[in-house]
């Protein structure tokens, strides 16, 4: 309600300014008609009278000047026409003197002066230091602001610049730069001082309302800033020294943050450049709530514009050591505000991170001395919990893999882990994500131990738990996430120098072991893989290695892949070690390594025996090792029997009857490997396929005990496409006779009574069946072989 | 305020229009005396006047300085062909000072005559001249609130019968004197303690009448809130003497110096043109009778509305025209 009564007693004595203003203006208007100097005074200092009440903000203010300043624009008309009222200006300039009061009196002088200057009658620099000096006259801040605002917009086409037509005969450029420092000086003290007017209790009102004024004071930058004569010289010698003694002395917050903004947008970025310690130091005399942070990172986001687009300008950057003294004057900064959170000071070296990425990127100590810096600051402190400083550090580790494409750049700064350090964990591995996926983005190898050591130290927080988080609180999602990317990562680690690719492998090995059961099945592989990788690249010289110095032979890296797999067990992950195991053996297979082969299945034997206790995990790790020991050629007689012996043994034992047929048969293949040297013993492959046709017809009376219904002769089709194939590929002991023999078998059960209609079935049935009608029609040898085949009835 | 504003471009002194003339002389003759009475000076036409109020009219009234000879002629002429008798014509030059305190009473410094005619008949109009040559006017014409100072030719012609006819011309009397040799500054520096503390210089000590005053004020301490600062132009009339002394303060000029609260260190400058006001000399004991001084007055306004003033006297002089 007050509140409101306020504002409408604003608008009730605003609209009193205006009619009064508009009363004034009419008999103004009819005093110029009639050239009446003596009644267009009166009535102008009456109008302007107006401008003196205190009762309006200055947004009100403002209109009511905006009114006043249109009829004064008639009035200079009609002062610069003395045909008109027959005055001389110079005596003009008294006349308006006279006026009692002291703003309408000021007004008029500022209007009468800017036309007295216009006249050349007398020198510009003269009326103009007596403007500005007159107008000292009006210490009410809003009413002085607006006054000398007034003087600054009449005057300002008036300037003693270079080259204007109010240059010389003693006005030079310097006039004019003394007299707009000296109205905007004394515009900034009003400025200022404003906030000291009016109760304590509207302080916040009183910060809204000075704000609106601050272009105000802001304008005689700008004008500073278009002063053509102003040259760099000057500019340093005493433009700015005076405007930033103004700035650092009035002591206030607002002004100060406002007013270093304004100078670093309206000057060029060139007198910035030059002047660059002179401006600096003045930052650190500020008052310590300034915003200081805003301030700079404005002033290198323009001077790193500035050289982005002026790449020739590179060398006087080096010149002025640009950097060194940003880099100086925020570390002076940081002394002087000590209050300053650190989410300023971060987001301030961001900034400064900024600027040499774009303007020195070559100079990697540049970043380096960033990082330290931040590390100072971040140093004692407690880590990081302030959301908002978290995502600055972020920035600030992001932004020189973004500008590099190149990790490997990033791992040469040694202050970047210490860095990271001082995140919270989730950050951590937020910004391990970013390492990683920047590798994998821009496909950068990192290529020595050294290099990885560094990178696993920084992306320590996915390659193990890390204090102050806790394990349950994990999403799984996110988990398996990162520990993918992760494993993926380990591919981009490569050397081509075995030795280096191997202490690669260790130190990634050190860093997995710590991760724990819950990270080893996915980093496990990926580590085994890329060690296969290399014994691929080894086994082909392993020849002419000498032997004993050589610490990357093949037989080493086994050794280690013996243990890495064997850590799987704390997990445990028996199917996936046995996998893994497989792999090596195969490995092991490639380079003729008997016994380490040899000890490979052993492992994946006694896996299978102790800890692959799922059925369905059964059936699928035998026909695992069935398929690698098939393909394995290195063994001798008594280890491959030994081997073939328990892969058949353990296929006959497995719980389901179809099972059992199915690995038996699939036994088959490790007597008739169809290679050159490859072992080709036709009695036990039908030793194979008898017995799981027995298991298969077991399996069929079973399923007519069980239900009634004998079950489908799927697994009798199976069995005879492996005849199929071994009598195709010449073993002696598969006779047409045989299969002969089975099709009727399958015929039979098929019309039996209890059969029951599979489709599937009978269709893989009636295509192996035109399979070998096809075979016979060919002719040829096969044709002739198939020939004996009876498929008829 | 408006009052203040409207008087400021108010120009008082004026040299041109004779119209109004001889005004006076056909209001009195209006009243059918027996003749009119003409005071015409000898050089009427080419004098400097000044235009002063009397009894609500603007009058324009000849301006002469100390020890000039004033001269001219005097016409006088009966109404319709009547004839005049009287016992003797003559025209006197009179210097006089009346203070209303004692009114009535009217002090004469000087006194001049001169005879005109020997007792006799008027018939017809009879042009007189006369001359008081070098005459002594130390003083200036003066109006003030309490006391005046005026300068008037007075012609009587005396009759036995129907009272004396009496005609009378006023002038003024202006002195100028040179500048002066010794013009000091006004500086001085005033306060309240912890309150406020301000230091003031005007440029002189001495001023002409359409002088300047150029001066600062510069603000020591300032522990109120000042709300704005006037300079104002005293004058201070006193009259008689002892226990008798009567003294009367005329503020002529309010001139605002600053609007709003200065703070430690601000420094006001100040331009007060003189011209616009109607002031006069300083007269100093003038026969004894009477004093005028100016003072300068700092006022000083606070948000409580509470004065803070320094007084400080001015000399005023009428510098030559020519100088």
């Amino acid at each position: 309600m007050m509140i409101s009564n306020g504002i409408e007693d604003e608008e009730k004595w605003l609209a009193e300014g205006i009619a009064g203003i508009q009363h004034n203006a009419f008999y103004l208007h009819r005093a110029l008609d009639s050239n009446n100097l003596r009644e267009a005074l009166k009535y102008s200092a009456q109008l302007l009278s107006e401008l003196r009440t205190s009762r309006l903000s200055p947004h009100k203010y403002y209109e009511l000047y905006m009114r006043a300043f249109d009829e004064l624009r008639r009035l200079e008309i009609f002062f610069k026409e003395e045909d008109r009222h027959g005055c001389p200006v110079i005596d003009l300039y008294e006349l308006v003197q006279h006026a009692g009061n002291i703003l309408p009196r000021l007004y008029l002088l500022c209007t009468v002066g800017s036309v007295y200057i216009k006249s050349k009658e007398a020198p510009a620099k003269d009326i103009l230091r007596d403007l500005v000096e007159m107008c000292r006259a009006v210490q009410h801040p809003v009413r002085g602001l607006f006054l000398r605002s007034y003087l600054a917009q009449v005057s300002r086409d008036k300037l003693p610049d270079i080259g204007s037509e109010y240059e010389g005969e003693g006005d030079t450029v310097m006039d004019a730069v003394e007299f707009v420092l000296q109205n905007f000086t004394e515009m900034n003290k009003l400025w200022v001082r404003m906030q000291h007017q009016g109760p304590h209790r509207e302080k916040e009102k009183l910060e809204k309302e000075r704000n609106e004024l601050r272009d105000l004071v802001g304008k005689n930058l700008h004008v500073l800033s278009q002063i053509e004569g102003i040259d760099l010289e000057m500019y340093r010698d005493t433009v700015l020294p005076s405007v930033l003694e103004q700035i650092v002395n009035c002591k206030d917050e607002l002004a100060q943050y406002y007013l270093m903004d304004c100078i670093i947008q309206v000057f060029p970025d060139e007198y910035h450049l030059q002047t660059l310690e002179t401006l600096l130091s003045a930052c650190p005399q500020l008052q310590p709530t300034v915003d200081l942070k805003t301030v700079l990172s404005q002033l290198m986001e323009r001077l790193s514009n500035y050289a982005s687009l002026n790449p020739e300008l590179l060398p006087e950057f080096l010149q002025v050591e640009a950097f060194s003294k940003l880099s100086n004057a925020i570390g002076k900064v940081m002394e002087a505000q000590v209050d300053m959170p650190v989410v300023g000071a971060i987001s301030l070296y961001v900034s400064l991170l900024t600027f040499t990425l774009r303007v020195h990127p070559d100079r990697l100590d540049y970043v380096d001395q960033v990082l330290g810096a931040c590390v100072k600051i971040l140093s004692g402190k407690p880590k990081l919990e302030d959301s908002k400083a978290t995502k600055q550090v972020v920035a600030l580790l992001s932004a020189p893999l973004d500008k590099y494409d190149d990790i490997v750049t990033a791992l040469t700064l040694s202050n970047y882990p210490r860095v990271m350090d001082h995140l919270d964990a989730g950050t951590n591995k937020v910004m391990a994500m970013v390492i990683i996926r920047s590798i994998m983005k821009n496909k950068s190898w990192v290529s020595t131990s050294d290099k990885v050591e560094v990178l696993f130290e920084l992306i320590k927080g996915l390659i193990k738990d890390l204090e102050g988080i806790s394990t349950d609180e994990l999403d799984e999602e996110d988990f398996n996430e990162e520990q993918n990317s992760v494993a993926c990562l380990m591919h981009m680690l490569y050397n081509d120098e075995p030795e280096e690719m191997l202490k690669i492998i260790c130190t990634v090995w050190k860093h997995v072991m710590s991760g724990g059961p819950k990270r080893l099945p996915f980093t496990v592989p990926s580590l085994v893989f890329s060690a296969l990788k290399l014994v691929r690249r080894l086994q082909g010289q392993d020849g002419d290695v000498g032997g004993e110095e050589v610490p990357a032979t093949p037989k080493k890296i086994f050794q280690l892949l013996n243990q890495i797999i064997e850590t799987l067990s704390v997990v445990p992950a028996p199917e996936l070690a046995l996998r893994l195991y497989l792999q090596c053996a195969e490995a092991a297979n490639d380079c003729d390594l008997e016994p380490v082969a040899y000890d490979f299945f052993t492992q994946s034997f006694v896996l299978y025996e102790e800890e692959v206790a799922d059925s369905k995990a059964q059936v699928t790790a035998i026909h695992l090792i069935i398929g690698t020991l098939q393909r394995v050629n290195v063994f001798g007689v008594e280890n491959r029997d030994t081997l073939t012996h328990k892969a058949t043994g353990y296929s006959a034992k497995l719980l389901k009857k179809p099972d059992q047929c199915r690995a038996v048969y699939a036994c088959s293949h490790l007597f008739w490997v169809d290679d050159q040297d490859g072992i080709k013993d036709g009695e036990r492959v039908l030793l194979c396929l008898k017995r799981s046709l027995r298991i298969a017809n077991a399996a069929q009376q079973m399923t007519n005990v069980t239900r009634g219904s004998s079950g489908p002769v799927t697994l009798f089709v199976e069995i005879l496409n492996k005849y199929l194939y071994f009598f195709e590929k010449g073993n002696p002991q598969i006779t047409a006779s045989v299969i002969q023999g089975l099709i009727e078998l399958i015929k039979t059960e098929m019309q039996s009574d209890n059969a029951v209609v599979n489709p599937v079935s009978d269709a893989f049935f009636t295509s192996t069946l035109r399979y070998i009608q096809f075979q016979k029609e060919k002719g040829g040898a096969m044709g002739e072989k198939y020939d004996s085949i009876k498929l008829g009835g | 305020m408006n009052i203040l504003v409207a008087s400021l471009f108010l120009v008082s002194s004026s040299d041109d229009a004779n119209a109004f003339f001889y005004s006076q002389n056909y209001i009195i003759g209006a009243f059918k005396p027996a003749c009119s009475i003409t005071i015409s000076l000898a050089d009427g036409k080419s004098r400097k006047q000044v235009a002063l109020k009397e009894n609500g009219k603007t009058v324009l009234i000849p301006i002469f300085h100390n020890q000039e000879t004033i001269s001219g002629k005097i016409s006088i002429e009966p109404i319709s062909g009547k004839k005049v008798e009287h016992n003797g014509i003559k025209v006197e030059l009179l210097g006089q000072i009346e203070t209303y305190f004692d009114r009535g009473n009217f002090y004469d410094f000087t006194f001049l005559v001169r005879e005109l005619d020997i007792p006799g008949e008027i018939y017809e109009r009879k042009t007189f001249p006369f001359e008081f040559p070098t005459v002594e006017m130390p003083y200036e014409t003066y109006n003030g609130a309490n006391v005046r100072l005026r300068y008037v030719l007075k012609v009587s012609i005396s009759r036995n019968y129907g009272g004396s006819i009496v005609e009378y011309q006023d002038f003024v009397v202006r002195n100028c004197s040179p500048p002066p040799s010794i013009n000091n500054s006004i500086k001085m520096e005033v306060g309240i303690e912890d309150c406020l503390h301000i230091e003031f210089e005007y440029n002189k000590s001495k001023y002409h009448l359409k002088d300047v005053i150029v001066g600062k004020i510069y603000f020591l301490l300032v522990r109120i809130k000042i709300k704005n600062m006037d300079l104002e132009i005293r004058r201070r009339e006193s009259t008689g003497s002892g226990t008798n002394t009567h003294v009367e303060t005329e503020t002529l000029a309010k001139f605002e110096l600053m609007d709003g609260a200065p703070v430690r260190g601000e420094s006001i400058p100040v331009r007060l043109f003189l011209s616009p006001y109607e002031l006069a000399p300083t007269y100093l004991n003038i026969n004894n009778k009477f004093s005028v001084k100016y003072y300068l007055n700092l006022v000083l306004v606070d948000e409580e509305d509470r004065r803070y003033f320094k007084q400080q006297e001015i000399t005023m002089y009428r510098l030559s025209e020519t100088s």
